[in-house]
């Protein structure tokens, strides 16, 4: 369980980030908005690259803000990034292997490996991952994501450029999260479809205030959303 | 698509590899291939080499640790240091302090060298390593710079007494002493090179455990190592302390090989020819300290020997590094097997069937059996 409150980030001039309160209980949440509203940036906050100018976050009773970048990642904060991140001259397992984990020796081999086969890469994990394509990257990165026993799960756009049938492939896998590692998901996406075919709970950002939030259904028919969106492309 | 009914497949492979995953070689040159160099390079070598050049060897051997050290910050981490001929410097002053005032092993105080100089290196890596690029570089240099006038000022150890070792005098110096196993210049080629190798087998030894992944994501990705909860900074200054420390071994190695060390000898135009000689080597393959090092000490040897200005080679090493950087940004080590691959295919085919190669590469595919 997460808990945002009152949460303030500016650049310069900008607030990117307008007083957020937002809390999500359990399962893989979606967040959505216009380009511009603050997903990143909200990302950005819990993963610790950007310190925010005022506000509050609680995960799982830990106060996240009081943590650096590393150590929130070893407490359990995971991450994936708008561009794709995985190390290209290392292999699928190194890309994998290299997350913070509490566990030790082989039990950490065995849920690297156990890691690598829930994404569903069907090559070596000894393969450089700077041979793979696009598809199988975003994998790698997913598998890092749900590696070592994480606690908060970030997705940020993992479906951007990917061709439909593994959008589909990439929906099962994220889907499968809370199950298989027991953490909260956030999934940042533009694509509304996967978003709704994903997540239970949605909420929406707009000019960096939350205007919504809810079982995804509900949110999606949101007559304020639809306003959000509007002139924007993807609407359901 | 993946894994949809290759899942027992793939699991299958992944127990059969566990034990693969654990011992993955580095690089695609033979283990055979690297013993028997090294086994050439301490056995073989040395009754071809006229004394001239044994000394040169030796360097060869000393500097190889050093452009590792570089190599290993540039390529695998992404530091740019233009100051390593400084640290060379700490390591060979303090080796020669050592080995005047104290009767230690001389593979203690090599050591001990390398720790003095990697302490210093530390508390100059503390705050300089929040930089990167051009700005590092630069103070990296400034550094050296500032190393060059203090030891010009400080003057290497020749036998004197107090901190700074010198006895104000440059006519009856005693030599820097040498171990008693490796006195003559062969034995003390032969030693620099077995202090070479253990060097090599330190760096290889992490580049394939746990800081040379995280070295490698820190080179690719800042966010993502830190998003996987890697420690930069600590990894960062991991390198940098290792790169001095052998650096600083080497450092004392070259102390007992010069007998007589002395400041006008050192130059901040070193620390960036060896920039220069490691990107030409190739700073992704630990080769590539190898070849820097030939090209920094013996092919001015060889270059003297024949009788030409080695002034020139600062030029050719000018052009060499934009050659390398626009063509070849792998280095030599990358390059030259891949040359060499395509030169052997050529003669292979040339030798096979006379006047086939041209056709076959005109063809593009190489099929045997007419003629």
């Amino acid at each position: 369980m997460i808990e945002v409150e009152n949460l303030t980030v500016r650049y310069g001039g900008v607030t990117s980030l307008d007083g957020m309160s937002l809390v999500f209980e359990k399962g893989t949440c979606g967040l959505i908005g216009p380009n511009g509203a603050g997903k990143t940036t909200f990302f950005n906050v819990l993963s610790g690259f950007v310190r925010p100018a005022s506000g509050t976050v609680r995960a799982f009773g830990t106060d996240l803000l009081k943590l650096t970048h590393f150590r929130r990642a070893r407490w359990g904060v995971r991450r994936t990034f708008q561009t794709e991140q995985a190390i290209e001259e290392l292999s699928i397992y190194d890309n994998v292997a290299m997350v913070a984990s509490p566990l030790r020796g082989a039990a950490r081999r065995a849920d690297v490996l156990a890691a690598i086969e829930y994404v569903g890469m069907d090559v070596s994990p000894l393969t450089r991952v700077g041979t793979l394509g696009a598809g199988q990257r975003r994998l790698v990165e997913v598998a890092r994501a749900v590696a070592g026993k994480p606690r908060l799960v970030l997705l940020d756009e993992p479906a951007a450029g990917l061709p439909e049938e593994e959008t589909v492939h990439l929906s099962t896998v994220i889907r499968g999260i809370p199950d298989y590692t027991g953490a909260l998901t956030i999934l940042v996406d533009h694509d509304m479809s996967l978003v709704s075919a994903v997540c239970e709970t949605t909420a929406v950002l707009d000019f960096g205030k939350l205007i919504a939030t809810g079982p995804t259904a509900a949110v999606l028919r949101d007559e304020h959303v639809m306003r959000a969106y509007l002139g924007t492309a993807e609407v359901l | 698509m993946a894994g949809v009914d290759t899942k027992g497949h793939a699991a299958e492979t992944v127990a059969g590899q566990r034990f693969a995953l654990l011992r993955r070689p580095e690089r695609p040159v033979h283990l055979s291939v690297t013993v028997a160099l090294v086994i050439f390079a301490l056995f073989g070598l040395p009754p071809l080499m006229s004394g001239y050049y044994t000394g040169y060897a030796s360097l060869v051997a000393i500097y190889s640790i050093v452009t590792l050290g570089l190599g290993l910050l540039v390529g695998r981490v992404g530091l740019y240091s233009l100051g390593q001929g400084a640290v060379l410097q700490i390591g060979a002053w303090t080796g020669a302090r050592l080995l005047f005032a104290t009767a230690q092993p001389f593979p203690i105080v090599i050591i001990e060298a390398g720790v003095v100089t990697m302490l210093i290196g530390i508390v100059i890596g503390l705050p300089a390593i929040r930089l990167s690029g051009l700005y590092l570089a630069l103070i990296t240099l400034m550094m050296a710079g500032a190393f060059t006038v203090i030891l010009a000022t400080v003057n290497f150890p020749n036998g004197g007494g107090g901190f700074t070792g010198y006895n104000g005098q440059q006519s009856t110096i005693p030599p820097i002493r040498r171990p008693s196993i490796a006195g003559t210049d062969v034995a003390y080629y032969r030693y620099a090179v077995v202090v070479a190798v253990l060097m090599f087998l330190l760096v290889y030894a992490h580049l394939r455990m746990r800081p040379g992944r995280a070295w490698a994501a820190i080179r690719q990705s800042e966010p993502a190592a830190l998003a996987a909860g890697i420690n930069t900074t600590f990894y960062k200054l991991w390198a940098w302390a290792l790169a001095s420390f052998i650096t600083g071994v080497a450092g004392g190695v070259l102390a007992g090989q010069a007998h007589y060390l002395y400041s006008i000898n050192f130059t901040t135009q070193d620390s960036i020819i060896l920039l220069a000689v490691a990107l030409m080597g190739g700073v992704y393959n630990l080769w590539g300290a190898v070849i820097a090092a030939l090209l920094m000490q013996f092919l001015p040897a060889v270059l003297q020997n024949l009788g030409v200005s080695y002034a020139w080679l600062t030029i050719l090493f000018g052009v060499g590094v934009l050659q390398v950087l626009t063509t070849a940004p792998a280095g030599i080590a990358d390059q030259f097997p891949k040359d060499m691959k395509k030169l052997g295919g050529l003669i292979w085919r040339l030798v096979r069937r006379p006047g086939a190669a041209r056709r076959t590469s005109a063809a593009g595919a190489p099929t045997g059996g007419t003629t």
